[in-house]
């Protein structure tokens, strides 16, 4: 060892304001730890540096949905093309060339040319069409795609438009804090605190509540279709569990063109029509005078309300609608004719939507966890505490001051991060509880070694903090390692324990090094032992 | 008061006169647990399979054969039934449906409806097949990348020796406390595959902290034979890798007996893996150390310094 100074290279030297420095991290500690102690609200929590805020608990903990939702942007992309390859048909017949559609897919719209000396024509009408598109295809075949920044461009409307709805329908429940995010290209996660009841949830989220009004067709019934094949421009369409399937109809002949859209809506609500829950709507000018239209010029006919490819029902129309305003009929019971009302108003999702993954709990379930947890982190921390002190007296008092310091400490930083506290995350706790003391009982052991050796006592002190630094570093440096992975791999629940190993190793490190080097320093100044008990 | 020391000081225990036998021991737990979790398998949860839980709360002691003919009769494939904690808490665990994501919704639909009006439900989870396969590709991304950082860190930090038996004595734990898994058909999770890169963690940390004081030995004890130093270094260590190991395992076990149903699993892997990491680091990582001929080669030029430093 260079000797310098030799009182200022001692471990056990502190000066002044590291001294300080030690204290203050404590007192900080203690003072953004202390409102998980008290009831919420204590203080006010705007400033986000101030203590006060609470410790954020996951939704196993609080009880609350989860739901993990795959928009479906191949059907976006498959709608777009459609229309795309509508597009250049009307181009193209103004050009008078003949051609064939083919069915659209998520890849590209595609259209054959009839006559091969058309195709040379065709394909610069193809790529006059719309920009930000790129064309290919062999022989007759024109095959047109958006390039990869309009495709971008596209799914991400789909997703911010269906994130709007998912939050409109959410907003709807009346819960609290609900959090509604987009999740990689096509996903979004959806999680609401406090729900009681996650079916319902379930059942608004699942479904696109897409309504639109078609003409029933009146030439034929959908039986005389099936046999003997479709009129041009229509479609069948298999009747809905709510729809009047009394009447014994399963399937409905329509037109495929839209005469209303449900985009004309702007309200809609769950109301009683003779006894039985029915869903009342309103249109805006443009669609309720369209609705109006088409109601006058069609006395007779039925009129089919389509939602999601299933016919809700198909009323005769009697008289012309002029108000704007209209009922829907169905089998609904009370609560599917709220579900669909909110869905109307709060509009329909632009794509499909699937639910991945769902994970609910119940408050019961949530608060049992939580008492259990304390019990167990209580319990956990009496055992260790009890056993530091058998084992090492009065330093195993030191280390479980720092001990308890320690988990202050996690609650502290946990608080001002606002980090989510989860199930998995007080089992995180509970393990860095034991495991916190392991720097302590490292250099503990060390010094008794070092007093075997027959070193003094300040001496012992001294090498045992000095010589067991490099080891605590790397064998936290590991434990951090393996936190950090799950921190970046796990989902939910997992990151939860990830995070409170992460902290809590390392807020060990300091308060097992310095704040017990501290107190042992004070100690040895103080009474100057003559004989170490340890 | 004198203190109680767990471990006597003047401890001095032949750890390498057995070392054979720890490698009998240790292969053969190694490779029972490799050929079970070959043939039998992990019990994956849902998590990984993709399928459907339900916790459920009865009024009074569940009925617990009457709800396996109620949902048994759905069609809905294998449904695991299991008490849960308590007499009122019941388990429903439903395997991954046939077809896609909607499909999982509908037997989800199909098991509340099933369970009516007189049960509460506590808790319920569905994993669809795709997200199942993510999380199953994750973890094992997750396991693999630990464990290739932390060889990195070692190797950076001693000889490639001391790198290469800590990352095995890591894999025997590991491999181990799977094939505790296997054996005890315990449930093998998100939640558990977390405890498992814990118990890497751990282990690590423990063999660690022997390495280095062999590392120092070396340095301080030049003609001291290889196997009296490892032993040395081992037996002056025991008090603290004791020690450790065993103030984690109190506080795990407070954990293990009050902390609830739901991370019982997972506790249950942190204890099993702390006792084998514990034991690993005394009886397999050092020791191997030999077998990976380790040698002291401290070049004149960093003696010097030695010396100095």
């Amino acid at each position: 060892m260079t000797q310098t100074d030799p009182v200022k290279e001692h471990m056990l030297y502190f000066t002044k304001w590291k001294a300080a420095l030690v204290l203050l991290v404590c007192a900080l500690g203690v003072i953004y730890a202390a409102p998980n102690f008290l009831p919420s609200g204590t203080f006010p929590t705007e400033a986000s540096y101030l203590p006060g805020k609470q410790i954020n608990l996951g939704l196993d903990l609080r009880g609350g949905s989860h739901m993990l939702l795959e928009v479906d942007t191949d059907s976006v992309l498959r709608e777009r093309y459609d229309a795309l390859a509508d597009t250049i048909r009307t181009d193209l017949r103004q050009e008078q060339i003949r051609n064939r559609p083919r069915e659209a897919t998520a890849n590209g719209a595609e259209i054959t040319i009839l006559k091969p000396e058309d195709v040379e024509k065709a394909r610069e009408i193809a790529r006059a069409a719309e920009p930000n598109t790129e064309l290919s295809g062999e022989g007759n075949n024109i095959h047109v795609t958006y390039n990869a920044v309009a495709r971008k461009e596209l799914i991400d409307r789909a997703i911010a438009q269906s994130l709007e709805v998912v939050r409109r329908r959410v907003d709807e429940l009346g819960t609290t804090e609900p959090s509604i995010q987009r999740q990689g290209e096509n996903r979004i996660v959806v999680q609401v605190p406090g729900l009681d009841d996650p079916s319902r949830l379930r059942a608004i989220l699942g479904r696109t509540a897409k309504m639109n009004f078609h003409l029933v067709n009146n030439e034929k019934t959908a039986a005389e279709a099936r046999a003997t094949g479709l009129p041009p421009g229509t479609m069948i369409l298999p009747a809905a569990d709510a729809s009047d399937k009394a009447a014994g109809i399963r399937e409905y002949l329509i037109d495929r063109r839209i005469v209303v859209s449900g985009d004309n809506l702007v309200d809609s609500q769950p109301t009683f029509s003779d006894g039985r829950p029915v869903v009342s709507f309103r249109f805006d000018a443009a669609g309720g005078a369209r609705f109006g239209d088409v109601t006058s010029k069609n006395a007779g006919r039925g009129l089919a309300i389509v939602l999601d490819g299933e016919v809700i029902s198909a009323p005769r129309i009697n008289e012309p609608i002029l108000g704007g305003n209209g009922i829907i009929t169905g089998q609904f019971s009370v609560q599917e004719a709220n579900d669909l009302s909110l869905l109307l108003r709060a509009g329909a999702l632009p794509a499909p939507m699937q639910i991945l993954e769902e994970r609910s709990v119940g408050p019961g379930l949530g608060q049992d966890s939580v008492e259990a947890g304390e019990i167990a982190a209580v319990l956990g921390l009496v055992f260790v505490i009890a056993f530091m002190v058998i084992s090492y007296g009065r330093f195993g008092i030191y280390a479980d001051i720092a001990l308890m310091m320690n988990l202050i400490l996690v609650l502290a930083v946990m608080s001002v991060l606002q980090a989510t506290l989860t199930l998995p995350g007080i089992a995180g706790i509970v393990l860095t509880v034991g495991m916190a003391v392991d720097a302590n009982v490292l250099i503990f052991e060390r010094i008794r070694e070092e007093r075997r050796n027959g070193r003094t006592i300040i001496n012992s002190i001294d090498a045992g903090y000095r010589s067991a630094m490099s080891t605590i570093l790397d064998a936290n440096i590991t434990t951090l390692i393996a936190a950090l992975v799950l921190f970046s791999f796990g989902s939910g629940p997992i990151k939860g324990f990830a995070v409170t190993l992460a902290i809590g190793i390392i807020t060990s490190m300091f308060s097992a090094i310095w704040l017990t080097r501290l107190m042992i320093s004070v100690w040895v100044k103080r009474s100057r032992p003559t004989e170490l008990v340890l | 008061m004198k203190p109680l020391h767990l471990i006597p000081d003047d401890v001095n225990i032949p750890f390498l006169k057995f070392r054979k036998i720890f490698y009998i021991v240790s292969m053969a737990l190694v490779l029972a647990s490799a050929a079970l979790f070959a043939t039998k398998g992990l019990n994956f949860g849902i998590d990984f399979r993709g399928g459907i839980l339900v916790e459920i709360k009865t009024e009074g002691p569940a009925d617990i054969s009457g709800l396996r003919d109620k949902l048994g009769s759905l069609g809905l494939g294998d449904v695991s039934i299991q008490e849960f904690g308590a007499a009122d808490d019941v388990l429903i665990q439903l395997q991954r449906q046939d077809g896609d994501e909607k499909a999982q919704m509908a037997a989800l639909a199909k098991v509340t409806e099933a369970l009516g009006e007189n049960v509460t439900i506590r808790r319920s989870e569905l994993v669809g097949p795709k997200v199942g396969d993510e999380l199953k590709e994750a973890g094992f991304y997750s396991v693999v990348i630990s464990l290739l950082l932390i060889m990195i860190y070692i190797w950076f930090r001693f000889e490639w020796q001391f790198a290469v038996a800590s990352v095995v004595a890591l894999l025997h734990d590991v491999v181990i406390t799977v094939g505790f898994f296997v054996i005890t058909g315990v449930q093998f999770d998100l939640a558990t595959l977390a405890a498992v890169l814990t118990v890497a963690g751990y282990s690590i940390n423990d063999t660690v902290v022997v390495f280095d004081r062999i590392r120092e030995y070396l340095r301080k004890f030049r003609k001291m034979e290889i196997p009296d130093l490892l032993d040395l270094s081992i037996n002056s260590t025991l008090s603290r890798t004791t020690m450790t190991s065993f103030t984690t395992l109190l506080a795990l076990i407070a954990l293990f007996a009050f902390g609830g149903e739901a991370i019982r699993g997972f506790t249950m892997a942190l204890i099993f893996g702390i006792v084998i990491g514990t034991y690993s680091s005394i009886c397999v990582a050092s020791p191997l150390l030999i077998v990976l001929r380790l040698k002291r080669k401290i070049p004149e030029a960093e003696e010097g310094q030695e010396a100095k430093a």
